[in-house]
């Protein structure tokens, strides 16, 4: 009954603008979300193309494929491309097109905000990107921006802290709307606790971005105060501290990781219970835990800052303030891991993702619980032990759960299915060779190959060129993604039900796919929501 | 089933507004001026053309989403969106003004005394700047922006503002309670009140910077006290700016007849605006001019 409901209401409002006033002027969240995802996917071919060229040069020792400045610009923008405009427009334009259905809402709770804080990123990374082309390069010190080589950089330099401040503004106007949404639009009857999880850490994922891209901004601009106006905040001749920097970045940069991880820990736990048949293990405790590591995320920034010289109390505070983290992440992995415990499982893309999620991202986390002990720290800070750490919960970690995601919501969307041999090609070659890639470097950090570094001594030769090998074969099949949505938007196989997946529940399958233009334009009722109900 | 929105209107979307893309185009071109104007490739009037189009996209937004609330469009699900996203923006504002505190506790208690030789920070004194005694107010080891300045004191301009702003706390309040009940002549004259404090703050403010760089030799560039203190106080200068012209913007609204005893949300908003740029203001009078 409902599902008439809904799409009688769709038959009635379905009338969207068109041309390019349907994007430029888009107020629609559906509408909002697609271009997001688009950025998104640019940005990841742009920052993966640079991830080429960095892998190509340290094929083997000796490389002089790029000048070394231009090698540094690379896996500066590489970081920061990827970060800011790969991973985060994708959670946005996830959350973007799934929030509103998942809650009950018609739409975003300020449409017309989602769409500047869409529009400002295009701006944002045209500074970014540009400044690679301006006379003397970009900025070329590493994604965290450090003073005073920051300062050492032309016109990059400002172009790139200006492209920060507007994709902070960008992710705070996001953010707002996210959680007005979720705060104000749910549908009557889903109480807090009865929400997906997906819903859930993107509701505290915002609430993180809201509470750190602010100082973020504030360090940029103190840094550009300290070039430009004179400001003595990291120069220690005027009583300042170029340390000062590193606290307030990385009390921005570590909440940052969890703005990266959160919303793919609520995807996962979405996927898992779908394709396990089992409603989630420990929701309730899912909830708290993500809770939890939003809280700890704010006091273990030290944990990047070990070598700097902290007071040997910080250090210990640090080191054991980020091992607590490991207990709620740990009862998520087990979490998973008992939804999946004599479920009857399938294994369709977006469960393959998820599964690999779990298991990868898992050693993300171990090594950085190495990393966490001061001790060991000292030695391999610095590393490209370093780099395997964040690459395996960004890459396997961040990445698979965007793929997982676009894979189990893609029929919704669509309306269509897509080519599923193609996607678990996708799949397998993605999860092979991004180990090829990455465990490499956990052995070449240990044997002490320094990260950011242009050449290197030969002994380093043989692990390098496998991770290359693997790097290349691991970008390459990433085209296989734009090939397969592409071919499923335009002749993929119409899904007949609501819902592809036997064992979807949630909101959002109650509705038509594809989707009706506006969502829930009446509030599900009682009968819907207990139907949607996932635990 | 529809009994979510409890007067049973639907919640609001708007269709298509030009005014999103015409922010982002203004911040861009603010921005793209910015770097043209450090860069040196350009005089600093290049950030004109930014500002003036942010000016007019701020009336142009605000006065179709004022003329939508008087045509009845927003009901109380839409009023408490507009609340929500307004204490979130707040919340974000005091992040902001954290990371220039966070700054300032930082140096004093930590950076100055280490660069003094405290504790275990003793060689870097001794071999970088072995005369140096660590203190506060102080521009540094290296003397950065003069060799003698004074520092600011709580008992001039600051004491008196202090008393200008939390006196336009309480106009406000009186203000509020007087369009809660109806009596709209207090209303305009506690608002007015309200807002032409707020500017005798930001005057007595630039008469007291105008001391500090003529007389005090204290400057923007004087070490790190000249750092914290011209942009601690620069900033929260600033949101006054903005909060008392917001004050004024209400007011002309009151004057046209605008907002209900029940809602009013732009008064309110304004309202909570005005009270977070009081409290950041005690935070500064306490850290930074008294203690
Ligand atoms: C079990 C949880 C985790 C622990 C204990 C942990 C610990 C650490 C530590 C100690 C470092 C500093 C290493 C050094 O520079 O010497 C580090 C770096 C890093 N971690 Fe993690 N981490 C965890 C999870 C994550 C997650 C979930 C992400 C992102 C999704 C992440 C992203 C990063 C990044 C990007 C860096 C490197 C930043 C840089 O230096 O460029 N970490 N981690
Ligand atoms: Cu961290």
């Amino acid at each position: 009954m409902a599902e008439s409901h809904a799409t009688a209401v769709h038959a009635e409002h379905d009338h969207k603008p068109h041309g390019w006033r349907r994007w430029v002027f888009a107020t629609n969240h559906k509408d909002i979300g697609t271009m997001y995802l688009i950025l998104s996917g640019v940005m990841f071919f742009i920052g993966g193309t640079a991830a080429m060229v960095i892998r190509a040069q340290l094929f083997k020792s000796g490389m002089k494929l790029v000048d070394p400045e231009v090698f540094n610009s690379l896996t500066t923008l590489h970081g920061l491309i990827m970060i800011f405009g790969a991973i985060m427009p994708a959670w946005v334009g996830l959350g973007n097109w799934m929030i509103p259905m998942q809650v009950g809402a018609p739409d975003m709770a300020l449409p017309r905000l989602n769409n500047l804080s869409f529009w400002i990123l295009p701006f944002a990374f045209t500074l970014l990107v540009g400044s690679f082309f301006v006379p003397g390069g970009s900025i070329a010190g590493g994604w965290y921006m450090y003073p005073p080589l920051l300062q050492q950089f032309g016109a990059a330099f400002p172009m790139t802290i200006f492209a920060i401040h507007l994709m902070g503004i960008s992710s705070i106007l996001g953010a707002i709307n996210i959680i007005v949404t979720i705060m104000n639009l749910r549908a009557p009857g889903m109480s807090l606790l009865r929400m997906p999880l997906f819903v859930w850490t993107w509701l505290i994922t915002a609430y993180l971005l809201i509470a750190v891209m602010p100082v973020l901004a504030g360090a940029v601009t103190m840094q550009l105060t300290d070039h430009y106006f004179g400001t003595s905040f990291f120069n220690a001749a005027g009583g300042g501290d170029p340390v000062l920097f590193l606290h307030l970045f990385w009390f921005f940069g570590h909440p940052e990781v969890y703005i990266l991880i959160l919303p793919a820990f609520g995807i996962v736990s979405e996927i898992i219970p779908t394709f396990a048949r089992k409603p989630l293990f420990g929701y309730d405790a899912m909830v708290y835990a993500t809770a939890s590591i939003a809280f700890l995320s704010f006091i273990v920034w030290g944990h990047h800052m070990f070598t700097v010289g902290l007071p040997v109390a910080a250090q210990l505070f640090f080191m054991l303030s980020t091992m607590l983290i490991a207990v709620p992440t740990g009862v998520k992995v087990f979490n998973w891991v008992a939804t999946m415990w004599r479920g009857s499982m399938s294994f369709e893309p977006p469960m393959l993702f998820a599964i690999a999620f779990v298991f990868l991202f898992s050693i993300g986390g171990f090594s950085g619980l190495m990393l966490a002990l001061v001790p060991s720290d000292y030695q391999y800070h610095g590393t490209y032990f370093v780099v395997a750490h964040f690459h395996y919960v960004l890459v396997p970690g961040a990445v698979f759960a965007i793929f997982a995601g676009i894979y189990y919501w893609l029929p919704k969307w669509s309306g269509r299915m897509y080519d599923m041999r193609l996607a678990k090609w996708h799949f397998w070659l993605s999860a092979i060779f991004v180990n090829v890639l990455f465990f490499p470097m956990h052995f070449l950090g240990l044997a002490g190959m320094p990260r950011r570094v242009a050449d290197y001594a030969p002994q380093f030769t043989d692990w390098n060129m496998v991770a290359s090998i693997g790097g290349f074969v691991f970008g390459a099949s990433q085209l296989l993604l734009p090939y397969i949505v592409w071919k499923c938007v335009r002749s993929g196989k119409p899904i007949e039900a609501n819902s592809p997946w036997e064992g979807a529940r949630g909101l959002e399958w109650e509705l038509p796919s594809p989707a009706p233009y506006h969502s829930w334009q009446s509030p599900p009722g009682e009968a819907v929501l207990a139907r949607a109900d996932k635990h | 089933m529809t009994d979510a929105h409890a007067d049973g209107s639907k919640y609001y979307v708007p269709h298509a507004s030009p005014w999103p893309i015409v922010a982002a185009v203004a911040l861009f071109s603010l921005m793209l001026g910015a770097v043209l104007y450090f860069d040196g490739v350009a005089p600093v009037w290049i950030l004109l053309p930014g500002v003036l189009l942010l000016a007019f996209m701020f009336a142009g937004w605000f006065s179709t989403v004022i003329g939508e609330n008087q045509h009845g469009m927003f009901h109380f699900r839409e009023d408490r969106s507009f609340r929500m996203a307004m204490m979130w923006f707040i919340f974000s504002e005091v992040m902001f003004f954290a990371a220039f505190f966070g700054a300032l506790f930082y140096t004093r208690m930590f950076a100055v005394p280490w660069l003094g030789g405290e504790g275990v920070k003793v060689m870097t004194n001794f071999l970088l700047w072995p005369h140096y005694e660590a203190a506060w107010p102080t521009n540094g080891p290296g003397h950065v922006g003069g060799q003698t300045f004074s520092a600011m004191s709580a008992t001039g301009v600051a004491a008196i503002n202090t008393l200008v702003l939390l006196t336009s706390g309480l106009t406000v309040t009186i203000a509020h309670h007087a369009l809660r009940s109806g009596k709209r002549r207090t209303l305009t004259v506690f608002l007015a009140l309200t807002f032409l404090l707020g500017f005798t703050f930001v005057g007595l403010q630039a008469h007291e910077y105008y001391e500090a760089y003529t007389k005090m030799n204290l400057r923007l560039t004087t070490g790190i006290y000249g750092s914290t203190f011209f942009m601690l106080t620069g900033f929260h200068g600033l949101h006054v700016t903005i909060g008392a012209i917001m004050l004024l913007v209400i007011w002309f609204r009151v004057l046209r007849g605008h907002f209900t005893p029940e809602r009013h949300f732009a008064f309110e908003a304004v309202a909570w605006y005005w009270h977070f740029v009081d409290v950041v203001w005690l935070c500064l009078f306490i850290f930074v001019y008294w203690l």
